[in-house]
C-alpha cells in the first residue's frame, strides 16, 4: 500500500512537473508575440551622413515592409509583428559597442542588425561573435574579409574590398589605354583616413600591374576644403586620369573645384558621394562621365522597384552603392527566418549556405562574402550605371573621355 | 606659378577669417568664450539652404535676411542666458568657465533642433560656382566672395570700433569693463551689441559658406575649432587680427599643400600657431594684458 502510494506520488510528481513544464513551454511559446530586432547606429557626429544615407533609411524601410506585409514570417507560416530598438551610436566606437552590448544582454534582441562603417562593423564583430549573432556587414569595404570570417563564424561581409574596387578600375583604365583613349597615367589623391588609406594603398599595386603609371600620389587629412592646389598639381604632370579616394565633403567639393579650375581630366573618378542621388542632381549635366565605386544596372527591374518603393517611404532616393545591398541583406536574412525560424545558430547557417532571391537577382554568398558586386560605375545620362568589372553581363560601356565642364 | 598660389591662398583665408571675425568680437568684448559659435553658423547655412532649395531664394538675399536674425538670435541669447552669468560672476576668470560651460549646452540645443528637422545628411548644393580670372588664377566666384565680405566687414567694423563714439564704447567695455561705466557707458548694453553683433557676422559666413562647402547639422564644431585658432593667433578682440590671421593661415595651407604635401597643412596650420604664439604670446595684434 505505502509502495502503491509512493508510486502514486511520485506518478502525481512526475507528470505535475512534467504538465509545469509543458505548461511552462507552452507559456513561453505564447510570450512570443513578437520578434525583437535592434541596431545601433550613427544617428548624429561625423557618420551620420554616410549612415543616414545608405543604412538607416533601408532598416525603416525594411520594418515599414515587414510590418505592412503583417509581420515577420516564421517557418510554420504565423507572422509575428517585429519590434525595433535603435540606438543612436554618437559616432563613436565605444558607443557601438556598449549599445550593441545592451542590445544583446539587456535588450535580449533576437537579431542585431550591423552598424555603418567599416571601423564600427570591426569593433561589434567579436562581440556579434560571442552572443551569437549573425552579422551582416554592408558598409564594411575590407580585403581581411576572408580572414574575419575565419576569425567570426557567423560574420558576412557584402561590400567587397578595396582590392576588388581598384581592381575594377585599373580593368576599365587598361582597356581604354589600349585603345588608345587615354595616356595611362594617374594623378591621385587620398584621404588620410580609414577609406583613403585602404583604396589607394590598394590601387597602387592593381595600377602597376596594369601598366598604369602614377604621376602624383599624395594624402590630405579629412576634413580638407580646399583642393585648389592638389587640382594645379595634378594638372600639371601630364596625367589625364584623375583619382580621388575621398569622403562625401571632399568629393563635392573636388567636383565644383575642378570645374572653376577648368581642368578636365579624359578620366575622373572620385570617391564616396559620386553615388549619391544628390550629386547627381547638384552637379546636372557636369556629373556626367564621371566615375566611382558602386553603380547600379538600371535594366534590372527589381531594383528599380526598390528605388521607387524606398523613394516614396523614406523620402530620398537611396544612394547608388551601399543601399541596396543593405537592403538586400535584410532580405537575405527575412527569408533565413522564414526557413529557419528565430534560432540564430541556424539562421546563421542558411545564410552562409542558402540561396536567396533578392533585390539583385539570385544571391549566394561565397565564404560568407558577396562577391557578385558592381566595384566601378559612372554617371551617364543623369544615371550612375555599372561598368565595372567591365567582365560582369549588365556592365554599360565607359564613356570615355568625360565630357568637358559646362558653364552653369 | 607663385601668384596663383597666393591667390588660392588669398581666397581660402578670406573664409577662415570670415568665420573668425564675430567671435573674435563676442570673445574679446563681450567676454563669451561661445563655443556654440559654430552652430550659429550652420544655422545659418541651413537657411540659405532651404530658402534657396525650396523657395529658390538667392543665397545673396539670405544673407540680408540671416544677418538681422543672427543679430537677433544672438542678442536674446545673451538676454536672456548670459547676462545672468555675466551678473553673478565676479572675476573674468569664473565669467569664462561659466560661459564655456553654458555654450557648451547651447551648443547641442542647437545641434539637436537642427537634427530633428533635417537629419545627419549631408547638405550642399552650390552657388556662384564659376571662375573668376584674377591675374591668371581661376578663383571660384562663391569664395571670392568670402573674401570679400571678409575684407568689406573687417574694414568696415574696423573703422567703426576706431572713428566713432559707438566703437570707442565698446573698445573701453572691451579694454576695461568694470571701469566703463565711470564714463557714462552703459557696459551692459555695449556687450549686448557686441555679442549680437558677433551672431550676424557669424550668421553672415554661415550664407557664404553654405555656397561652396558641404556641412551637416553636426559640422559646427569644426568651425568653432578653426574660428578659435585665427581669434587667438591675431589676438583676442582685435577684427584686423582675426583677418590677417586668416589670410595667413589660408597662405600656409595653400603653400604647404602646393609645395611641400597636401598631407602636411594642418601640421603646419598648428606650427604656426604655435610660432606666433610663442613670439606673441597674446596673438598679433593682441595687447598684452595685465
Amino acid at each position: 500500500m505505502t509502495t502503491w502510494h509512493k508510486r502514486a506520488r511520485s506518478a502525481l510528481g512526475l507528470s505535475a512537473i512534467l504538465l509545469f513544464s509543458v505548461g511552462g513551454v507552452s507559456a513561453i511559446a505564447q510570450e512570443r508575440t513578437s520578434v525583437k530586432i535592434g541596431y545601433a547606429v550613427s544617428k548624429t557626429g561625423p557618420n551620420a551622413g554616410g549612415a543616414g544615407i545608405t543604412t538607416i533609411p533601408n532598416y525603416v524601410l525594411w520594418a515599414k515592409e515587414v510590418k505592412d506585409a503583417g509581420g515577420l514570417e516564421l517557418p510554420d507560416g504565423k507572422r509575428l509583428p517585429v519590434e525595433i530598438i535603435e540606438y543612436d551610436d554618437r559616432s563613436s566606437a565605444e558607443e557601438v559597442v556598449r549599445a550593441t552590448e545592451r542590445l544583446a544582454t539587456q535588450d535580449k534582441v533576437d537579431f542585431i542588425f550591423a552598424p555603418w562603417g567599416t571601423g564600427f562593423n570591426l569593433a561589434v564583430a567579436p562581440l556579434f561573435d560571442r552572443f551569437g549573432y549573425p552579422q551582416l556587414a554592408v558598409s564594411a569595404v575590407t580585403d581581411k574579409a576572408p580572414e574575419f570570417v575565419k576569425r567570426w563564424k557567423k560574420s558576412f561581409w557584402l561590400l567587397g574590398g578595396g582590392h576588388d574596387y581598384t581592381e575594377a578600375l585599373a580593368g576599365v583604365l587598361k582597356q581604354a589605354k589600349a585603345a588608345g583613349t587615354i595616356n595611362g597615367k594617374i594623378a591621385m589623391i587620398s584621404v588620410a583616413d580609414g577609406f583613403g588609406i585602404d583604396l589607394v594603398t590598394a590601387a597602387r599595386p592593381s595600377f602597376k600591374k596594369a601598366g598604369l603609371e602614377v604621376t602624383y600620389d599624395v594624402t590630405y587629412p579629412a576634413g580638407t576644403t580646399d583642393f585648389t592646389p592638389m587640382i594645379n598639381e595634378a594638372a600639371k604632370g601630364g596625367a589625364d586620369t584623375f583619382v580621388a579616394f575621398s569622403y562625401p565633403p571632399e568629393t563635392f567639393a573636388i567636383t565644383q573645384q575642378a570645374q572653376v579650375a577648368k581642368f578636365n581630366p579624359k578620366v575622373m573618378y572620385l570617391g564616396v558621394g559620386t553615388g549619391f542621388p544628390i550629386y547627381g542632381k547638384n552637379n546636372g549635366a557636369n556629373a556626367e562621365g564621371i566615375m566611382s565605386l558602386g553603380g547600379i544596372d538600371p535594366k534590372n527591374e527589381a531594383n528599380t522597384a526598390y528605388r521607387k518603393r524606398h523613394e516614396e517611404v523614406t523620402g530620398k532616393a537611396p544612394d547608388l552603392w551601399g543601399s541596396v545591398i543593405t537592403y538586400a541583406s535584410l532580405q537575405m536574412l527575412q527569408e533565413a527566418i522564414k526557413r529557419k525560424g528565430l534560432d540564430r545558430e541556424a539562421v546563421s547557417k542558411e545564410l552562409s549556405t542558402g540561396t536567396f532571391k533578392a533585390v539583385l537577382g539570385e544571391t549566394k554568398l561565397e565564404n560568407n562574402q558577396l562577391r557578385t558586386l558592381w566595384f566601378g560605375g559612372q554617371w551617364q545620362n543623369g544615371q550612375f550605371v555599372a561598368i565595372a568589372p567591365v567582365d560582369r553581363p549588365g556592365a554599360a560601356k565607359p564613356i570615355l573621355p568625360k565630357p568637358v565642364w559646362q558653364a552653369k | 606659378m607663385i601668384v596663383t598660389t597666393l591667390i588660392a591662398g588669398l581666397v581660402l583665408g578670406g573664409t577662415y577669417a570670415l568665420v573668425a571675425m564675430g567671435l573674435t568680437l563676442q570673445y574679446g568684448i563681450s567676454r563669451i568664450m561661445n563655443l556654440a559659435y559654430g552652430e550659429t553658423i550652420i544655422a545659418a547655412s541651413f537657411l540659405a539652404y532651404v530658402l534657396s532649395s525650396s523657395l529658390g531664394i538667392n543665397p545673396l538675399v539670405s544673407l540680408l535676411v540671416a544677418a538681422p536674425l543672427g543679430f537677433a538670435f544672438s542678442y536674446m541669447i545673451y538676454a536672456i542666458m548670459l547676462r545672468p552669468l555675466v551678473a553673478r560672476s565676479k572675476t573674468a576668470m569664473s565669467l569664462e568657465i561659466d560661459s564655456i560651460l553654458a555654450t557648451f549646452g547651447l551648443l547641442f540645443v542647437i545641434q539637436g533642433v537642427m537634427l530633428v528637422f533635417f537629419g545627419g545628411n549631408y547638405i550642399s548644393y552650390s552657388y556662384m560656382n564659376f571662375g573668376v580670372d584674377i591675374l591668371g588664377a581661376s578663383v571660384a566666384a562663391n569664395r571670392l566672395l568670402a573674401l570679400v565680405l571678409a575684407l568689406a566687414i573687417g574694414g568696415g567694423l574696423y573703422l567703426l570700433l576706431t572713428r566713432t563714439l559707438w566703437g570707442t564704447a565698446l573698445r573701453a567695455v572691451a579694454v576695461a569693463p568694470s571701469s566703463a561705466p565711470l564714463v557714462g557707458i552703459d557696459a551692459n548694453r555695449a556687450v549686448r551689441l557686441a555679442f549680437a553683433l558677433g551672431g550676424a557676422l557669424a550668421a553672415c559666413g554661415g550664407v557664404v559658406i553654405s555656397m561652396y562647402q558641404t556641412f551637416t547639422a553636426t559640422s559646427g564644431v569644426v568651425f568653432t575649432m578653426k574660428a578659435l585658432i585665427v581669434v587667438i593667433m591675431g589676438g583676442v578682440g582685435n577684427l584686423l587680427g582675426a583677418l590677417s590671421a586668416g589670410l595667413i593661415l589660408g597662405l600656409v595651407e595653400t603653400f604647404v599643400a602646393t609645395y611641400v604635401s597636401p598631407g602636411l597643412t594642418l601640421a603646419a596650420v598648428y606650427l604656426i600657431f604655435l610660432g606666433i604664439l610663442l613670439w606673441r604670446p597674446s596673438g598679433l595684434f593682441g595687447k598684452a594684458r595685465r
